[in-house]
């Protein structure tokens, strides 16, 4: 009997010292192996990635977006299809609209193809959209099928206005409207009661075919059923909306005879970096293997850990700050 | 008795993590090596760290960027000024030859493997503390923080060579066009073995041709420090040798309904054979331009450099 208990005394002195000391050494040692570790382990995620959909004033003002992009049969696979495939499935409702149906799926407007018949989709598009969609959304985009959209910047340039309003936004041109109008190329968004109004225009015949130019078209109805032309730059006056890939923008050129494009743009424009927000929402003339590299640069590759400049949810912004030796 | 009891269970222990302690170390220095491929450390790895810690860490991994330059493609080294090697701790360019408009170190040597040995030599000399050394080409461009995160858990005075790892019949070497990194124990046997004419002659080489980027793989080879294929946790290699259209372009006829997402890591460290309008982009593309509203929660941070308007 007594050697029992001796034995189990001892076991349990034998368990508890193991323990102990095991406890310790790992304690120490793992402080020490800081470099020594490369363990390849499995894991998913290489970030705590988390989208909280941003600051908005979210108490009244919803953000619904419909798209409705402005393709032709022959652009569906060799344009249309990279669309579909990249920022469409960011709107909250996104319609192709064509002059013919299809499985793609595309909506049949009635109109031709051609470049005179532009305007007649487009009037023809927010007619069929006031018709069907008007209560499933509260901003209407108006896109070309060689336009990259950054949705997301979208609905932050959008959430400080009031759908109700009648609002009309995009990348302002100053010629031929005494407000301007939106280049048609770099994507414009009416608001819901601009819908409202283009539509009940077309109905009184106070907006008519006033021009096979699209955008200018577009912009002499606004003006008529008094929609107001928004300024849509950023809080540091950079420019959001882009008829133009980044690289007619970004990059600085040699001083020269100003060409006659950026004379139509209302506010002064800027070359480099200064030119384009980093919250940019369009660009324009991206094709196939363009629209995927902008969806990458955008949505994918990011440089780590790296503080950008521009915050403007945090009240003071790097301008300038010492590199941490 | 139960004091017997637990001096034996102590010792026992003692003995018993003394030798587990001997192997995995021996076992982890060269097994590391020759394990060919070199992953970026994963959410799991870092959360053994510290705030405290991290911040050390992030502040350790720093870059002396040696950029190859040569004065006929005046225009590269430029746009390497104005982009993206504003980014490093330290960026040096070597140039084969001097020229008033470029600002370099001048090697003033037209062999390419000479060259290379040279600025890498140079390098060694003037690292200060820097302890990490990426090699790159005029038409390369490198997104710095990525390659810190990459290295952010690796020791520099452990040998790490790595990049794009290829093979050539049995030798494995880093592709220079998408970048070369070494630790500062790599370099150090570096540039030691350039003193053996035998094993890494100067001249040599060229005479059958082998390229810079195999010659400095036989040398470093020599020392036993081997390529590693540098990539992210999935298994994406970091280190490219074409441009971003390029690399999507090879993507729509691979993988046709999966474009972006079969194309290249988001956490790539380099890209070649990009234009200098191009990189101006990628500036913009890479340290601007992004969608509102996405929190990242990253465990370290880098500042934006001092004096530059396009990041």
């Amino acid at each position: 009997m007594r050697n029992t208990t001796s034995n189990l005394t001892f076991s349990a002195g034998l368990i508890l010292g193991f323990l102990s000391i095991h406890f310790l050494l790992d304690y120490n040692i793992s402080t020490q192996v800081m470099y020594l570790r490369n363990v390849n382990r499995g894991v998913k995620g290489l970030h705590h990635h988390v989208y909280t959909g941003g600051n908005q004033n979210s108490t009244s003002h919803t953000t619904r977006i419909l798209c409705w992009i402005m393709t032709g049969p022959k652009n569906l696979e060799s344009r249309t299809n990279h669309i579909r495939a990249t920022w469409a499935k960011r709107c909250n409702k996104v319609l192709y609209m064509s002059s013919t149906k299809t499985d793609f799926p595309t909506v049949e407007l009635n109109v031709s193809e051609g470049r005179e018949n532009l305007y007649w989709k487009t009037i023809r598009a927010f007619q069929y959209i006031y018709q069907n969609h008007l209560d499933e959304a509260d901003w209407f985009l108006k896109a070309d099928d060689d336009t990259f959209i950054v949705i997301e910047n979208l609905r932050y340039t959008l959430s400080k206005y009031d759908p109700e309003k009648p609002l009309y936004v995009g990348r302002r041109f100053s010629p031929f409207i005494a407000q301007g109008y939106m280049s048609g190329g770099a994507g414009y968004v009416l608001s819901k009661e601009a819908v409202r109004r283009f539509n009940k225009g077309f109905q009184t015949g106070e907006c008519t075919h006033y021009s096979t130019l699209e955008d200018v078209a577009m912009g002499k109805c606004m003006e008529t059923m008094k929609v107001e032309a928004a300024d849509s730059r950023d809080v540091k006056g950079r420019q959001v909306f882009h008829p133009y890939p980044p690289d007619r923008y970004v990059v600085k050129r040699p001083p020269r005879p100003r060409p006659l494009y950026p004379l139509y743009d209302y506010y002064t424009p800027v070359e480099g970096p200064g030119c384009c927000s980093d919250f940019a929402v369009s660009f324009h003339y991206i094709y196939a293997v363009q629209m995927y590299a902008l969806e990458y640069l955008t949505h994918h590759l990011r440089p780590y850990g790296y503080k950008y400049r521009f915050n403007p949810d945090e009240r003071t912004e790097i301008k300038t700050t010492t590199k941490s030796k | 008795m139960f004091m017997k009891g637990m001096i034996m269970g102590g010792i026992f222990c003692l003995v018993l993590s003394l030798l587990a302690s001997f192997n995995p170390s021996t076992e982890h220095t060269t097994e590391d090596h020759h394990h060919h491929h070199l992953q970026a450390p994963s959410k799991d790895e870092l959360k053994h760290f510290s705030h405290s810690q991290m911040e050390d860490l992030s502040n350790q991994v720093r870059v002396y960027c040696i950029i190859m330059v040569q004065p006929k493609i005046l225009v590269y080294w430029a746009a390497a000024i104005h982009t993206w090697s504003k980014h490093c701790d330290k960026a040096v360019f070597y140039t084969s030859e001097a020229s008033k408009a470029l600002e370099a170190v001048d090697l003033n040597e037209k062999d390419d493997w000479a060259r290379l040995r040279k600025a890498l030599t140079h390098a060694y000399e003037n690292a200060g503390d820097l302890r990490w050394f990426f090699v790159a080409q005029p038409t390369t461009f490198a997104i710095i923080e990525n390659l810190k995160y990459l290295l952010l858990t690796k020791d520099p005075n452990e040998p790490f060579y790595l990049g794009n790892a290829a093979k050539s019949g049995e030798l494995d070497y880093v592709v220079y066009d998408s970048g070369i990194v070494l630790s500062y124990e790599a370099l150090k046997r570096l540039v030691n073995v350039f003193k053996d004419e035998d094993k890494c002659p100067e001249r040599g080489g060229s005479l059958w041709n082998v390229g810079e980027e195999k010659q400095l793989a036989m040398c470093l080879k020599y020392t036993g420090v081997f390529a590693e294929n540098g990539e992210d946790i999935h298994g994406k290699g970091l280190f490219n040798s074409k441009s971003v259209e390029s690399l999507i372009s090879d993507s729509m006829q691979a993988n046709p309904t999966n474009v972006v997402e079969g194309c290249c890591s988001d956490m790539a460290v380099t890209f070649n054979g990009m234009s200098p309008d191009q990189m101006q982009v990628m500036m913009f593309g890479v340290y601007r331009l992004r969608p509102y509203g996405h929190d990242f929660h990253d465990l370290l941070l880098f500042d934006p450099p001092v004096g530059s308007n396009n990041d």
